[in-house]
């Protein structure tokens, strides 16, 4: 254990070597691109999904058995196929947050008022444009509350990855600096991991509401 | 929607061979390198001879028990503070700032510390799964004791309880289907932190087999890890959706 005193001392020379800004890109890159990769696919698949019945009870079976996997039990698959470094932490970040986005997204699309799709077939308006212009402005309240979800698993995970595997980013610092005996460095980038995690989540819940306000209040599935 | 519901499961079979096949096809037909990719029955046979042998029944079980302590603990921590928390603003006012700051932090980064004080022990692990696996429960118990109605408080004081009467016959029931649906989410948390902590401290455990596997290029024991470490998530979530419905059986008309 080391005083916190030092463990600050230890953070502002993180910060004027450079490494502190070095890692935190690194972690936060790896997670945006994961939840970018992994949540558009969530989201396109969950809104098929949703709105057809058939497909939602043929992709049921294969959902409920994939979806339990722990997304850490990729990290050796991905680690085998990609290597160390940013493509196999974007991927486990991909997998991780394919799912909630999946599922959340599934449920706002059933949800979309049913009027609206009528109107959207009255309108002869075609696939694509039935999607850009009726069901995905519907569907954008819960989907921010999905995209907070995403947020939040997808920045676990990418630290997670890291602890558990990875070269770079915050996580591997945190290990590195455990593992060469400095307590003091191993709280400061802990203390910093918090600080990112309470700060990207405050950002992602402030977004979540300013569109909650925008478009109307909606009773929020998650709390 | 429940008119068929016959063909619906066989379609829901139908994909799932689907995907089988297409699994089957990937790794036969050359298109992903089997060092990547092993066949499906290559996989079954690493599953069925791992566990045959005892390695991965051991491996297994030495996750699941991980994962299970950890999850009662984080249940019970989660539990206390939460009835805490819940049931008296002077504790709230003291500790929200704190939960509140500690709440976003992964797991997985309280591990390093969590080795420097307990050292690369079963201990260890168990700790952080208990950790992880607390923050869903403790917010959903808070959540449900902060909610009880009004009138409910009053017929307390009315009937002249005690406080721990009161958490035991009238908060804990209220918070009970907030707190179960955050127990299930906590097993989710239990297994990943479980298994993470198994790959950093050498814990014997599926965490521990399939990087070992990954490490030595043998693909089909790291599939056949997977696959059991996914039986293990489908098996502990419906299990406790099972005991959520019987323990919640007295909410529906």
């Amino acid at each position: 254990m080391a005083a916190p005193s030092l463990a600050l001392l230890a953070w502002w020379g993180a910060l004027i070597d450079g490494s502190l800004l070095q890692a935190t890109a690194f972690t936060l890159g790896c997670a945006a691109l994961g939840l970018a990769v992994g949540g558009a696919a969530g989201v396109l698949l969950g809104t098929f999904l949703g709105l057809s019945t058939r497909a939602a009870r043929a992709g049921f079976l294969s959902i409920e058995v994939l979806r339990p996997v722990p997304s850490v039990a990729l990290i050796p698959l991905a680690m085998l196929v990609f290597g160390l470094g940013l493509r196999m932490e974007v991927s486990v970040v991909a997998f991780a947050s394919f799912w909630p986005l999946l599922v959340l997204s599934q449920a706002a699309a059933r949800q979309v008022e049913p009027r609206l799709l009528e109107v959207a077939l009255a309108l002869q308006l075609s696939p694509l444009q039935r999607f850009l212009k009726v069901v995905g402005p519907a569907m954008v309240p819960r989907l921010s509350v999905a995209l907070r979800l995403g947020v939040a698993i997808a920045l676990v995970v990418a630290v997670t990855v890291e602890i558990a595997a990875n070269s770079s980013g915050l996580g591997y610092a945190m290990m590195i600096a455990q593992q060469s005996l400095d307590p003091a460095l191993m709280l400061a980038w802990l203390f910093w991991i918090g600080c990112i995690g309470f700060a990207v989540n405050a950002g992602a819940q402030s977004l979540q509401q300013r569109v909650a306000r925008r478009m109307g209040a909606v009773a929020a599935a998650v709390p | 929607m429940k008119r068929w519901p016959l063909a619906g499961a066989a379609s829901s079979l139908c994909v799932l061979a689907l995907l089988l096949g297409l699994w089957w096809a990937a790794s036969h037909g050359g298109w992903v390198s089997r060092v990547f990719l092993p066949a499906p029955e290559a996989t079954w046979a690493s599953l069925v001879e791992g566990l045959h042998s005892g390695d991965l029944l051991a491996f297994t079980a030495g996750t699941v028990q991980r994962m299970a302590l950890g999850w009662g603990l984080a249940a019970l921590l989660g539990l206390a503070l939460g009835v805490a928390v819940g049931s008296s603003s002077t504790a709230r006012s003291w500790l929200s700032p704190t939960l509140e700051f500690l709440r976003p932090l992964p797991a997985s980064a309280v591990m390093p510390l969590a080795i420097s004080i307990f050292g690369l022990s079963n201990g260890m692990v168990l700790a952080v799964v208990a950790f992880g696996a607390m923050w869903p429960v403790l917010p959903a118990t808070v959540h449900g004791i902060a909610s009880v109605p009004p009138q409910l408080t009053e017929v307390a004081s009315a009937l002249q309880l005690t406080r721990a009467q009161r958490v035991l016959k009238i908060d804990l029931p209220h918070a009970l289907p907030d707190l179960l649906s955050g127990m299930r989410l906590a097993a989710t948390v239990a297994l990943i932190v479980a298994v993470v902590g198994e790959m950093i401290a050498s814990q014997p455990g599926l965490g521990q087999a399939i990087l070992l596997a990954a490490r030595s290029f043998r693909a089909s024991e790291l599939f056949a890890g997977i696959v059991l470490l996914g039986a293990i998530g489908l098996v502990s979530n419906a299990l406790l959706a099972l005991a959520e419905a019987r323990l919640l059986r007295w909410q529906r008309p």
